[in-house]
């Protein structure tokens, strides 16, 4: 599907006094949804603030929905929905009662006793704002964001701390939105969300993007992947290797457990298999490990602690 | 009811962007930051309480001494005056700088309401909440057997003219300061323009020198116009008038300038 991009970020540059927080930044997002990763201080929160029209890009161009965030933000800002990382609401407010709020500043807002009832807020009652517990605020957050029937939702962090019941609500109501045509900016640090729910995906790491693509060609790309088997101890590796295409390794881990790493295609698993045929080896176990989103992501982001 | 369903029932959330009419948006934003402001309990403590016992109490007791005449002739307009301040400037500005802290005027800033729009729906909030206390003062200072003068025209429009100077100084510290020094700072304010601006004190009793400064303050000029038209019958004020107009467009001017949203 190649459609209009909903968001275009050219050679985008904002700083913070010294401190370059994106540094000449390039994404496009089309229709489905987008996931945004990277490290913390990575420059997703405020690439996705800048395309919500909170900041001036120092340099470089931001479009969203064919729009300038900054100048032409009266006309965008009805078209969007925003889930801030956190906050957003009057302390002293009720969940029902904000969210009818935001409704009422919509042309043609959901039914909003619906969707109370369908991220569960009706368990909030009378409680305000303050009292509510960080997942319901959560869940109002999202609510706000998708209300007004955007065209377009930028969810930052829309699991953070929740619990698995929340999280499976909070994906499926991000599945449906996408089925019904609403494009979504996602940016999280659970791999596995990205996995489940991204058309594309996008890792950012000091101010750049550094790969994107859907998360199969991510996971399938650049990342080595592994094969192994257990047969008799003491096999001749060396032969095995032989066999195989140049670029791959081949050992015995533990006796009689081996582990062939290389670009793992049917190719190789049949090279693998008709080796220990000649051989007279059954291979016990074999397996083949795709390589996960997050091996990707810590390959190209690296296994240090950011600050 | 519109089902939201669980994925059986498509295009339920199909896109159908729009922004409400600006007059319904402002509208709904004024109800709810009225009801935001009328459910918190220090905030009626200070816009409701505080006057009213002022104005009961040194109605009935002689405390201070305000002059010939009845106590309550000269505590009504500067109850009146307390109360536009309490609203306008330390209601307003408290109750923005939280709504700034927990990033609520950032939320709002990406829905279709303009931040014009916003500003438009706190000032009718604020007015409707001064409607409110002044009838209510006006009632209790009836019951004290006050006896007001004058021309309404000229004590709306120090109202109005108090309400823009206090508004400007309050989102002027809403929008600068963290929400904590907020609190304090105009909570302070609060209590040293209670005693210093002529509201229950009369400026006469403070030495030469420091009564030309106090007189230059927003609440001693709205609490000495609103004397004398109320207590004596002036005509229009202009002094005080101009006074106010001057704080009124120095602060909505230097809120303008240097309000911060997040």
């Amino acid at each position: 599907m190649r459609t209009e991009p909903v968001v275009q970020v050219q050679a985008l540059v904002k700083r913070y006094g010294g401190k370059t927080a994106v540094d000449g930044l390039d994404l496009v997002a089309r229709a489905g949804v987008t996931a945004v990763l990277g490290p913390n201080g990575a420059g997703k929160t405020t690439t996705v603030e800048t395309c919500e029209g909170y900041r001036k890009p120092d340099s470089g161009t931001v479009r969203v929905l064919g729009l300038d965030p900054v100048r032409q933000s009266g006309e965008l800002r009805p078209r969007i929905g925003v889930m801030l990382q956190s906050g957003g609401v009057y302390s002293g407010a009720r969940a029902d009662e904000m969210l009818r709020h935001v409704a009422k500043l919509h042309a043609h807002p959901l039914d909003v006793d619906a969707l109370i009832t369908r991220l569960g807020l009706d368990s909030c009652g009378r409680t305000t704002y303050r009292r509510l517990s960080g997942g319901q605020q959560q869940r109002l957050a999202l609510a706000m964001a998708v209300v007004g029937r955007p065209e377009l939702v930028f969810l930052d962090e829309p699991t953070a701390g929740l619990d698995p019941q929340a999280r499976r609500a909070t994906w499926d109501l991000i599945r449906d939105l996408r089925s019904d045509g609403v494009s979504v900016i996602l940016t999280t640090h659970y791999m596995d969300e990205a996995e489940q729910l991204a058309d594309d995906v996008a890792i950012i790491d000091a101010g750049r993007v550094i790969a994107q693509g859907s998360p199969e060609e991510l996971c399938r790309g650049g990342a080595e992947n592994t094969l192994r088997f257990t047969g008799r101890p003491g096999l001749d590796v060396g032969s095995l290797l032989k066999a195989l295409p140049a670029d791959c390794t081949a050992a015995e881990l533990t006796p009689g457990s081996y582990r062939v790493v290389g670009k793992v295609d049917p190719q190789l698993l049949a090279t693998v298999t008709s080796w220990c045929a000649q051989h007279g080896v059954m291979p016990d176990r074999i397996s083949v490990e795709r390589h996960t989103l997050e091996d990707v992501f810590l390959e190209l982001t690296g296994k240090e602690l950011r600050a | 009811m519109t089902a939201v369903g669980t994925g059986t029932d498509t295009g339920t959330y199909a896109p159908k962007p729009g922004a409400a009419p600006l007059p319904r948006m402002i509208a709904a934003q004024a109800a709810l930051e009225t009801k935001m402001l009328l459910r918190n309990g220090e905030q009626l403590l200070l816009t409701v309480v505080i006057p009213t016992l002022l104005l009961v109490l040194f109605s009935s007791v002689d405390i201070v001494d305000t002059g010939s005449g009845e106590a309550v002739d000269f505590l009504a307009p500067g109850i009146l005056a307390l109360a536009v301040m309490s609203t306008a400037f330390t209601g307003q500005a408290i109750a923005t700088g939280f709504e700034r802290r927990y990033g609520v005027l950032k939320r709002l800033a990406s829905s279709p309401l303009p931040r014009w729009a916003l500003m438009t729906a706190k000032t009718a909030s604020v007015l409707v909440t001064e409607v409110l206390q002044i009838a209510l003062l006006t009632v209790i200072a009836f019951a004290l057997g006050w006896s007001p003068h004058g021309n309404p025209a000229a004590v709306v429009l120090l109202l109005v003219l108090g309400t823009a100077a206090f508004s400007g100084l309050g989102l002027l510290m809403a929008g600068t300061l963290k929400a904590e020094a907020t609190l304090a700072a105009a909570n302070l304010v609060f209590l040293l323009l209670l005693v210093g601006g002529g509201v229950i004190v009369p400026l006469e009793k403070f030495p030469s020198g420091a009564q030309d400064v106090l007189g230059l303050l927003p609440i001693s000029a709205l609490s000495d116009g609103l004397r004398d038209v109320l207590q004596h019958g002036a005509g229009m004020p202009w002094g005080d008038l101009g006074i106010l107009a001057v704080w009124a467009v120095a602060g909505l001017a230097a809120a303008g300038r240097w309000f911060r949203w997040e």
